[in-house]
């Protein structure tokens, strides 16, 4: 029964088209979308069963691909990790399906889109589902497929195709490092399977790469790539995390989010935000286990994921499409999310990615209620004062806002849980673990926790502006939309209750669970911990000592060697019994307890720092767009060189059109042209080939009809040849 | 099914089929009686072109029927040769034999299922003497076939070669119109891209012809399971392999011996497009595969750099190129140079992957570029041009034909899913565990692939439909539909279920590179 949680999308996508054909759009609107919500229920079934449960299980389908010693099965894995993914992807794809149905009214092709829609989900569902890295890879390039279908869904356009075909592009350099990654978890463990590879590392077990006569264990094999001796796990945690870059559009990759915002809304919220551009720090998450043995590779992974959460809200700071402010949002917040997980604390990064699910849905969701509403204006300069206009969506929108800024009380817990909204609660955590990390050691903690801070100052101001422009003030728009703008359906505004709860209520909710006091018991082992692994070895290690020592000795371990680990987590060890550690170290299951932030450890202005930014930026907002003509000239004034650097995304299009694109296109024509007619052809073919025309001009000139005895006449003369040479070299005897 | 049922001469059978119905053809052509012009009268005319399309396809759909029969009788456990058979010929270790094993068996079986679907993509497209057009097609088939069951030397080298000559007729005669002048000659285009097709194919089989003759000398036989069990002095090998290479280089195509394909894609007919690129090239793949390793096992791994760095330059330099084409066809043709760098690639690692990897990608290949073809033949038939700029936004009016243009272009991109890409990650895979800048560069093809296919898709299908010629254009027949679905179907099983195919490729493949080794081995190599 499980798959079908996989299927019930793939069987919508394939049904679309046809009942769309015989019974009209309607029908294949409310069949996908039906489906989905069966999908979505049963998602949620699943996530109480495995989740809160924790009756994780592996269900295989059948082999894939089995060459020699690689294998790759198609499988079901329902682990607390993909059960969280499932109950994302599936809710939000099911809201999303039936915001569609409004959203999409009257443009004709509703067939089209939500078989496009149902295979996304599909694909985005196999993504999380599966249990080895070729599977996951399937997913990871049909969602790049179902993107590319969507961005490009008003095929007319030619911005959308060019965005199409960018968003898929892009994709597939980040694809170049991520099947290379796959090849060399190959190449070093023998398999592609999750669980073998990671029970290797775990266990630090001898692995011998292909063609090496001495295996070493894992944990210090190097091995040679392209020319070069590395660390086995370093190469393969950049290599996959080079992928994830691509889909998650991190920074350097992360070109083609914004462009992407040419597909209709819906898909903006569902692919470009809440699903898909997740799946990068799925993938970290998920591979745990390498980048907890290859600090530099984690070290990278923080660095780019706070480069880019700080970038993208300097470029999201002075936009003015609607759907291009969240988009630049959406892009910083996953930065948020990668150093999370750089830093270790992968449960705070899924916390982020599941919290972030629903204000960011909301807020394209919204979006797109007001870009209806508008006649299809995106432009926010060109709004103000909707929330008459549109009430609802403005009170929704303001609650997105407020969760994804960050409002909450810092410092309180009632019954254990902190008091915000769900972005305040998620947020708090990762900026914590990333000072936690500094405070171990790691500079790359230290600039996280920075650049994070920096980045939620901006993320308050354009989040806060986006709402005043077009929310608040004097309306600045065309006197026929202010007096007549479109109705928005009620299927429009429904699907955002449940996402605007989610929004302020799911940190909340499932604190305890993800990063709270529950979450060994919740995560169930889905995530590696160095720290505790190493614990457990060193228990082993000297088993005469008495427990007491042992824990201390599991400490130091900690502390000395692995600055990536809070000492934090080591302190948790200290408190648990030693039988439970001892549990542990038997079973060698290990699972994360980075999770079990005490707020009270950290200095109080480490507590208040996030809640000042988010102020702060409020209130730099406020004052600006509040007082007086909201488009006034402003601190960043038009023209100028800051102003023009960050309008213009930091000129990394032109960039990459003048270093990359424009010279393929030369290079290809310069081949051709020059390699292939002039060099090639000219020193060799064409010179015969004209030699062999001209002599037998006669023959050939001639229609058709004489080909055929000049054919004739090359067999015969094959024929000849060779009986004559195997006579004379004795053939005939 | 009793012994003597399976030894009878099945595979002959298939091979012969075809010509048989050449024949038919030829006779009933004889028949009609032509004015002292050699015209014949309208009617009769029509009348001959009816019943030589009709019998073509009876006899290929005939064929294919048979050689299911020959599938079936297969033993896919197995890793040696199957339903071989051996006449007396020339005698003196000369003879006529045949068989078939893991690695050859499923390009039979591609060949006697894309010339019926092509011998359908012509019924209507070929007008002009369609009496010879399908003559040159069964006998093309004939030759196919055996190229894949012959287990002798000059059998062999007689099926290969002999397939030049219905290809260059097909191209020279059938090919499309226009003229280019060459280094101050003018000449039609079609007959220069067949005479290049010709010319280049001819240079390379000189040379394999004067090896095989050593060979011949040296071992005093040319049955090929003999000849892969004669170790060959390690210095002649180096000699040996070369002069195959040439041939098999050019047949493949490899960078920098490609440039007649583009040419002859441009200038045949839809027909002779797809065979070319679906069945002529795999011979260069599958010559590597029986000839050069299992009989030059020292001289293969002593070049297979040299191979990596053609095939590395291959992937990269034509996907460059096929960026900058503005002709369908040409495109095409460029992108399948750059899939059979991989094949090449993926063979000279000697690993299992490497291998099967590359097999697969043959057949896959097979579906895939062979659709590609069908379906610029599509539009070309309506159109007739195959200028990427004279089309735009066919989906509104064409949304089938879009649908399956959409799959082949994904599946040429390799999209997991589809069987392209699992030979194109089994080959890198197996570069990777050979040595990983073969794969780091062969992984740019990955990039480069998706930049030109889906650039042509957009150009094609998308946008506004602004130009008037194209209003009026209809989407796929039903027969197109028909053909070109089988192909979808096909390329999308084995794209999700390898297995059946991998499976039998892998006793032979294994079988294989154990003899590869210990040839290695024995040689010091290794």
């Amino acid at each position: 029964m499980e798959p079908f949680v996989v299927l019930l999308p793939l069987f919508g996508a394939m049904l679309a088209m046809p009942v769309g054909r015989a019974f009209g759009a309607r029908a294949a609107e409310w069949l996908t979308t039906s489906f989905l919500a069966l999908a979505c229920i049963y998602a949620w079934v699943l996530f109480f069963r495995v989740a809160i449960g924790g009756a994780a299980e592996t269900i295989p389908l059948y082999t894939w691909i089995a060459s020699g010693g690689f294998e790759a099965s198609w499988a079901v894995r329902l682990d607390t990790l993909s059960a969280v993914m499932l109950v994302v992807v599936n809710t939000v794809s099911f809201l999303v399906h039936a915001y569609s149905i409004g959203y999409m009214k009257g443009y004709g092709e509703q067939p089209r889109f939500f078989a496009y829609l149902s295979l996304f989900t599909f694909a985005m569902l196999t993504l999380v589902t599966a249990d080895n890295f070729l599977q996951l890879f399937f997913g990871w390039e049909g969602v790049g497929l179902a993107s590319y279908l969507l961005i490009g869904f008003w095929f007319k356009k030619k911005s959308a195709n060019d965005a199409a075909i960018k968003a898929f592009v892009v994709n597939r350099v980040g694809d170049f490092g991520f099947a290379l990654g796959i090849m060399g978890i190959f190449f070093v463990f023998g398999s592609v399977d999750f669980d073998t590879v990671f029970g290797v590392i775990a266990a630090n077990g001898d692995a011998v790469p292909f063609g090496y006569s001495m295996g070493a264990p894992i944990r210090d094999l190097t091995i040679t790539f392209i020319g070069h001796d590395w660390h086995a796990l370093t190469v393969i945690g950049v290599l996959l995390f080079i992928g994830a870059m691509g889909k998650s559009a991190q920074f350097m990759l992360h070109t083609w989010l914004p462009d992407a915002m040419e597909g209709p809304t819906p898909v903006s919220a569902l692919i470009h935000a809440a699903t898909m551009v997740t799946a990068g720090v799925f993938l970290v998450s998920r591979c745990s286990a390498i980048y907890e043995f290859a600090p530099n590779a984690a070290a990278m992974v923080t660095l780019v994921g706070a480069t880019t959460a700080f970038f993208a809200a300097t470029v999201g700071l002075l936009q003015d499409d609607i759907k291009k402010i969240v988009a630049y949002s959406t892009c910083s917040q996953l930065g948020y999310m990668f150093f999370a997980a750089g830093v270790g604390a992968y449960d705070a990064a899924m916390f982020h990615l599941f919290t972030h699910a629903f204000f960011k849905a909301l807020l394209f969701l919204g979006s797109g209620a007001v870009i209806v509403g508008m006649h299809h204006e995106q432009n926010i300069k060109k709004m103000g004062d909707v929330k008459v206009l549109l009430p609802l969506t403005h009170i929704l929108m303001v609650v997105g806002t407020i969760s994804i800024t960050g409002v909450g009380i810092p410092g309180l817990k009632l019954f254990g849980v902190p008091v915000g909204t769900a972005g305040f609660v998620s947020k708090d955590m990762i900026l914590e673990s990333a000072y936690a990390a500094g405070q171990a050691g790691a500079a790359y903690g230290n600039y996280a926790f920075v650049l994070g801070l920096i980045a939620a100052v901006f993320t308050a101001f354009y989040s806060w502006r986006l709402i005043f422009l077009t929310f608040w003030g004097r309306s600045r728009a065309p006197e026929n939309v202010r007096k007549h703008p479109h109705a928005v359906p009620d299927i429009m505004l429904w699907p955002l209750a449940p996402l605007a709860i989610g929004a302020l209520a799911s940190g909340m909710l499932f604190y305890s669970q993800f990063v709270g006091p529950k979450s060994d018991e919740f995560w169930n082992g889905a995530f590696f911990s160095r720290a505790e692994i190493e614990a457990a070895e060193s228990l082993h290690a000297g088993a005469s000592m008495d427990a007491t020592a042992l824990l201390d000795h599991g400490v130091n371990a900690v502390s000395g060697d692995h600055q990536v680990i809070s000492d934090l987590d080591a302190d948790a060890n200290l408190h648990s019994s030693p039988d439970e550690t001892h549990g542990v170290a038997n079973e060698i299951v290990i699972h994360d307890e980075s999770g079990d932030h005490d707020a009270h450890r950290f200095p109080l202005w480490v507590i208040w720092a996030p809640f000042f930014a988010m102020a702060t930026g409020t209130l730099a907002a406020g004052w600006h767009y509040l007082r007086g003509d909201p488009l006034k000239p402003g601190l960043l004034r038009e023209g100028g060189m800051i102003y023009a650097f960050l309008k213009n995304k930091w000129y990394f299009d032109e960039i990459y059109d003048f270093l990359l694109v424009r010279p393929a296109f030369a290079l290809g024509r310069f081949l051709w042209k020059e390699g292939d007619e002039r060099t090639i052809d000219g020193v060799g073919p064409d010179g015969i080939t004209a030699v062999v025309a001209a002599s037998a001009k006669r023959i050939v000139r001639v229609q058709t009809g004489y080909m055929y005895h000049y054919a004739f006449a090359m067999l015969v003369g094959i024929a000849v040849f060779i009986t004559f040479v195997l006579f004379t070299t004795g053939g005939g005897r | 099914m009793t012994e003597s049922f399976a030894q009878q001469p099945w595979l002959s059978l298939v091979t012969f089929l075809p010509l048989v119905g050449a024949f038919v053809i030829a006779l009933r052509r004889m028949m009609v009686r032509a004015d002292d012009n050699g015209v014949l009268d309208p009617k009769e005319q029509a009348q001959l072109d009816s019943i030589a399309r009709y019998v073509a396809l009876s006899f290929t759909v005939g064929t294919f029927l048979v050689s299911l029969g020959v599938f079936v009788l297969y033993d896919r456990t197995l890793a040696g040769y199957q339903l071989v058979e051996e006449a007396k010929w020339i005698g003196a270790g000369i003879s006529y034999k045949m068989g078939v094993d893991g690695i050859s068996i499923l390009f039979v079986m591609l060949t006697t299922l894309l010339t019926p679907l092509c011998i359908l993509a012509s019924w209507r497209s070929i007008t002009d003497r369609v009496a010879d057009f399908m003559i040159a097609f069964l006998v093309m088939e004939t030759l196919m076939i055996g190229v894949f069951c012959a287990l002798d030397l000059v059998v062999f080298y007689l099926f290969f070669e002999g397939s030049l000559i219905p290809m260059f007729l097909i191209i020279g005669v059938w090919g499309s119109k226009g003229t280019k002048v060459i280094a101050g000659v003018e000449m039609p285009s079609r007959i220069y891209a067949a005479l290049k097709f010709f010319l280049y194919t001819l240079f390379g089989s000189v040379l394999m012809l004067i090896a095989i003759l050593w060979m011949y000398s040296q071992a005093g036989t040319t049955d090929i399971p003999a000849l892969q069990q004669f170790s060959f002095p390690v210095g002649a090998q180096k000699w040996l392999w070369l002069a195959f290479f040439a041939s098999f280089a050019v047949k493949m195509p490899m960078w920098p011996v490609h440039t007649w394909l583009p040419d002859a894609h441009v200038q045949a007919p839809t027909a002779g497009s797809v065979i070319l690129a679906a069945i002529l090239l795999k011979m260069g793949g599958y010559g590597f595969l029986r000839f050069s390793i299992p009989m030059f096992p020292v001289a293969s791994a002593d070049f297979a750099p040299f191979i990596f760095a053609l095939s590395i330059v291959a992937i990269i330099y034509t996907s460059l190129v096929a960026l900058a084409q503005d002709d369908m066809k040409k495109l095409i043709a460029y992108s399948s140079v750059a899939h059979m760098g991989f094949v090449t690639m993926g063979i000279f690692t000697g690993t299992e992957q490497g291998i099967e990897g590359g097999l697969f990608q043959m057949l896959s290949h097979g579906f895939i570029s062979g659709a590609l073809f069908l379906c610029v033949g599509v539009v070309y038939d309506r159109m007739h041009t195959r200028e990427i700029a004279a089309y735009g936004g066919l989906v509104h009016r064409m949304p089938f034909y879009a649908f399956i243009f959409l799959f082949f272009t994904l599946g040429n991109v390799g999209l997991p899913g589809i069987s392209g890409f699992v030979g194109e990650f089994l080959t890198m895979t197996g570069a990777f565990i050979t040595n990983s800048w073969i794969a780091f560069f062969a992984a740019f093809g990955v990039i480069l692939s998706a930049a030109y296919a889906l650039r042509l898709f957009r150009q094609v299908m998308y946008g506004d439909m602004t130009k008037s010629e194209l209003m009026e254009i209809t989407d796929v027949s039903r027969r197109e539909l028909g053909i070109l679905g089988v192909l979808l179907v096909l390329s999308l099983y084995l794209g999700v279920n390898p297995g059946p195919a991998l499976s039998i490729f892998s006793p032979a493949v294994d079988l294989m590179i154990e003899n590869y080794d210990s040839a290695l081995a024995a040689a010091g190599v290794r």
